[in-house]
């Protein structure tokens, strides 16, 4: 099958046919890559809905070479054959996603300094990479009823941007979903509906999944921030999964276990529950090396061997505001 | 009311009490299920939730969703999401007689505010609230699509058009006296075929 | 008196009845495709006559139905689209139950052009009454033959249902309203695939509106040809116009597209004019989704030439100074109504009715119509008006489906035509907060100056 030639702020690639813009940006590098907040390429039907990834088709291609009349959504149009594309060179493609921006965090509560998914939030990349500096949103932020979605996943459900991405885990990783999205509009959220527990031995992708602080792992809850954190490839021998894993580490000690994540911040496998949740001690790993964290974030800032160096107790958190 | 947004959520433990519709109910359901092309019997929900609700005092409770999941062979959550999404499923109980008045623009600009207050005062209710005797509800809605008789209400499947005072009050005056629980729909199950 | 296709019999008594419907002539469209016609010859009728969608879009159904895929050995879906919800818009529950026969024709005709053995009429929920309407006189047309195992004797075979749904306006975008026909949440698609390739079932699927289905009717029975006849240029044969607001007398008028617009409102035939002797100050006429037009450019254009009831006319001056045919939901304000609160109004509806699945409409709906509450009450200030377009703008064409739009272009055109009530509401929240301010003191639209070369 004969490629298809694809220009993208000016850098030409060809790639196979079937590929989105987006996988055919990200082959070209992380320059012209637009962000992607629901996009996921192991979960099938993901992508289209947090529209952060919308560029502009400028050239539909070498047959039809007419302009596509709005901004598409990245990682649900198919590239074809001699199309043109503009994304950070476009200023409507930029102030369109700024735009966007806006709109995900104006009720985002904004509570970085007390959420888990600081320091690896590609919601905080996106602001900071993407958004304007001050918002313009001046009512009160959104709430939800708080609920327990079992012993070992934290659902907050103010930081959730509905990418949709758990809910494709839970059907396509994991028989009989309990979980989904609930209501309408803008009080859609992610829900058990009744008191049920999210318990299967792959629920845990749910967290690695998720871009936000929506999903986060209650065995690391307020343990420790990322970035103080090693974090180590390792692997171990697993009946469930692949058992490849990065451990994260102060000292000598496991504080989590997380899947491996490409520079696009997607897992490259993913892990079950038990090595997620379970395998704590050093002893369950073989550690292979450090793990190289390819995101911008403040955890790629991570200095192996660093000597400021602080974990914080669980007892100097604001747990009050949290309970 | 547009200051404080929460979601509205009942929230209760499952508890699978002995739900049961009635056969005639049921008949239906399994028809209404036999509309759809083999494996896609999922596509009668929203009909079959309908009767649902016409089965279960107005409204569906947890357990009557799981009751109608199991009906369906469907993940309980499935039937959640969707009842959840659509504002003609009541998830909380309502009075007998639900008033649903348009307020969307043809209406509002003739009179819907009116119509509510009306109501209101007259019932000694706020929107959405139900009468203490648990016979009326007062509810908004949007735009039914009868904008040419605004302003207007729905009460099960009935259209009032064109209403006035003297409408309003004969409405409640019969809606009383019927004892209305014919739920939304006022089924007639034997034309489901 | 303009001629009448689809409500010709509506004065008819028993003309819901089958008995009376086909004595006056119905069915015959099925006789004729079935005995006479191919089901391409009844496709070529249909581009012929240049009908276009009657539920908003405006696209020719003709083409529309060229595109559907035919692979073989899938089936293929006819879906009527009976989930009228745009504000405004009450012509096709008119139809339905008044003479739901001719949508049943419609729909036998139609799936026969299109191939379908199983069609779907998705209603809105809140049309039960009408549901039972259709379901009866599908029955009636089982029982006479013109429905089931080999009609008419041709090996055609076709089932017709009808769905109710659960109430949600986003179930009229046609992917919501397949997904929702799937027993789902009515979350729009995300195109491609269109329905002509992956429809209901992932099965090539056309998608039509009520007046649409019911217009293929006097298509075939008198030819694409003569029904192209009727109307101005690409505009073409009859459309319901529901009516509503403050005139004389509101209802469905079926008109002759090219009727000019002064024509419909003010005369005798059809609104009537405005009610109780009051001036017009707007006029939204194509349903709650399109520009919103003041006095001065609702019966001419921004050119001075009288403005007509067509695609095409309605939409001259494109959004500076026009407005869309939509749904033909045509709405009159009179000089009493306050626009601010009228586009408030719209806002809540489009808030409440987002189905949140992406993030601009989602999040930008409800902004905008706090923002508006607030202007309406009269705490907003200056920049919340520029506050709304740049709201506005950023939803506009940025989400999956058109719901973004329908709700960014009426805060636009409010504001592109009023800014001097929006204004008004920031400079004098003691004379706005009764909400019947305009009653007191009316506030007319300004006409700008004319430009000069």
């Amino acid at each position: 099958m004969s490629l298809l030639k694809v220009t993208i702020d000016g850098k030409t690639i060809e790639v196979e046919p079937g590929k989105t813009i987006l996988q055919a940006a990200r082959q070209i590098g992380p320059d012209v890559a637009p962000p992607a907040m629901c996009y996921y390429t192991k979960l099938k039907t993901s992508g289209g809905y947090c529209r952060t990834c919308l560029v502009k088709v400028t050239k539909g291609s070498e047959k039809d070479p007419r302009p596509m009349p709005k901004l598409v959504a990245s990682c649900r149009t198919t590239v074809m054959d001699g199309m043109e594309v503009q994304n950070y060179s476009s200023d409507e493609v930029v102030e369109a996603r700024k735009g966007v921006v806006e709109f995900l965090l104006i009720n985002h509560p904004l509570d970085c300094p007390i959420c888990d998914q600081a320091g690896e939030c590609h919601l905080q990349d996106l602001s900071y990479e993407n958004g304007r500096s001050k918002s313009r949103y001046e009512f009160k932020r959104r709430t939800f009823e708080k609920i327990d979605i079992g012993e070992k996943i934290q659902l907050h459900m103010t930081r959730c941007i509905l990418c949709y991405r758990c809910v494709k885990v839970a059907d396509q990783l994991t028989p009989g979903r309990v979980h989904g999205v609930i209501n309408r509009g803008e009080v859609a959220e992610i829900s058990t509906y009744i008191q049920n527990a999210v318990d299967n031995e792959f629920s845990g992708n749910m967290i690695d999944v998720c871009p936000v602080g929506a999903l986060t792992d209650k065995t690391f809850r307020f343990k420790s921030r990322v970035w103080f954190l090693k974090p180590v490839d390792a692997h171990r021998d697993c009946d469930q999964c692949s058992g490849k894993a990065v451990v994260w580490k102060y000292g000598n000690e496991i504080y989590r276990v997380t899947g491996r994540k490409d520079q696009w911040g997607e897992v490259d496998e993913w892990i079950c529950n038990t090595c997620r949740f379970e395998k704590k001690s050093p002893s369950d790993w073989v550690e292979e090396g450090p793990r190289k964290i390819n995101r911008h974030s403040v955890i790629a800032q991570n200095h192996y061997g660093s000597k400021t160096r602080f974990v914080a107790s669980p007892e100097s958190l604001p747990q009050k505001q949290l309970s | 009311m547009a200051e404080v947004i929460q979601g509205t959520r009942a929230f209760n433990p499952s508890t699978r009490a002995g739900i049961k519709f009635s056969d005639e109910a049921l008949k239906t359901i399994e028809a209404l299920m036999k509309r759809y092309p083999e494996g896609k019997h999922k596509s009668a929900l929203l009909p079959v939730l309908h009767v649902a609700q016409a089965e279960s005092d107005g409204w569906l409770s947890p357990e009557v969703m799981d009751y109608v999941a199991e009906l369906m062979k469907l993940q309980s959550i499935e039937v959640y999401e969707v009842a959840s999404f659509y504002s003609m499923y009541n998830l909380k109980p309502v009075g007998k007689c639900v008033l649903e008045v348009c307020r969307t623009s043809s209406c509002w600009t003739r009179g819907a505010e009116d119509v509510i207050d009306y109501i209101g005062k007259k019932l000694n209710i706020r929107e959405g609230e139900t009468s203490p005797d648990g016979m009326f509800t007062l509810k908004t809605v949007e735009c039914l699509g009868a904008c040419g008789g605004a302003p207007m209400l729905q009460c099960g499947a009935e259209y009032h058009e064109n209403l006035t005072e003297a409408k309003i009050d004969s409405l409640i005056e019969r809606y009383r006296s019927e004892g209305r629980r014919k739920s939304y729909t006022d089924l007639d199950y034997q034309n489901t075929k | 008196m303009g001629r009448k296709l689809l409500l010709t019999h509506d004065h008819v008594e028993g003309i819901q009845g089958y008995t009376a419907y086909r004595a006056n002539g119905g069915y015959r469209s099925v006789e004729k495709a079935l005995k006479k016609m191919t089901p391409d010859e009844v496709v070529e009728e249909v581009k012929k006559s240049g009908l276009r969608g009657r539920g908003g879009a405006g696209f020719p159904t003709g083409m529309k139905w060229s595109f559907l895929a035919k692979p073989d050995g899938v089936p293929r879906y006819l879906v009527c689209n009976a989930d009228e919800s745009e504000p405004g818009t009450f012509k096709d529950r008119y139809l339905m139950e008044r003479i739901p026969h001719i949508l049943i024709e419609g729909m036998i005709t139609s799936s026969y052009a299109l191939g379908a053995n199983t069609s779907y009429i998705y209603i809105r929920g809140e049309y039960f009454y009408v549901a039972r309407i259709l379901e009866n006189a599908i029955a009636e047309a089982y029982a006479n033959g013109w429905l089931g195992k080999n009609i008419l004797g041709t090996g055609y075979n076709l089932d017709l249902y009808v769905q109710v749904g659960g109430g949600a306006y986003i179930c009229g975008e046609e992917t919501a309203l397949l997904e929702s026909l799937e027993g789902k949440r009515g979350n729009p698609r995300i195109k491609p695939p269109f329905p002509a390739v992956a429809g209901l079932y992932g099965c090539p699927t056309v998608v039509n509106n009520v007046e649409t289905i019911a217009a293929v009717v006097p298509i075939v029975n008198d030819g694409g040809d003569e029904y192209a006849k009727i109307g101005i240029g690409r505009s073409t044969g009859t459309k319901l116009i529901s009516a509503s607001g403050n005139i004389n007398k509101p209802g469905v008028y079926e008109i002759e597209l090219g009727v000019p617009v002064e024509e419909f409102i003010f005369s005798d035939e059809y609104c009537g004019g405005i009610a109780n002797g009051k001036r017009m100050k707007a006029c939204v006429p194509g349903g709650s989704s399109v520009p919103i037009l003041p006095d001065y450019l609702v019966c001419k254009t921004a050119a001075g030439e009288d403005r007509l009831m067509t695609y095409e006319s309605l939409s001259d001056g494109g959004f500076v100074s026009g407005s869309m045919l939509g749904s033909g939901g045509f709405i009159v304000y009179d000089e009493h109504q306050c626009i601010v609160r009228n586009t408030w109004n719209f806002s809540r509806f489009y808030h409440h009715e987002s189905c949140g699945q992406c993030s601009p409409c989602r999040e930008g709906t409800g902004w905008m119509e706090r923002v508006l509450h607030r202007l309406e009450k009269g705490e907003g200030n200056m920049s919340d008006i520029d506050l709304l377009v740049d709201v506005a703008k950023k939803i506009e064409g940025n989400t999956i489906c058109p719901l973004g739009d329908a709700a960014a272009w009426p805060v636009a055109a409010a504001i592109r035509h009023f800014r001097h009530e929006f204004e008004y509401h920031v400079l004098h929240p003691d004379k706005i907060k009764d909400p019947k301010h305009g009653h007191r003191e009316p506030i007319m639209p300004v006409k700008p100056e004319p430009v000069t070369a």
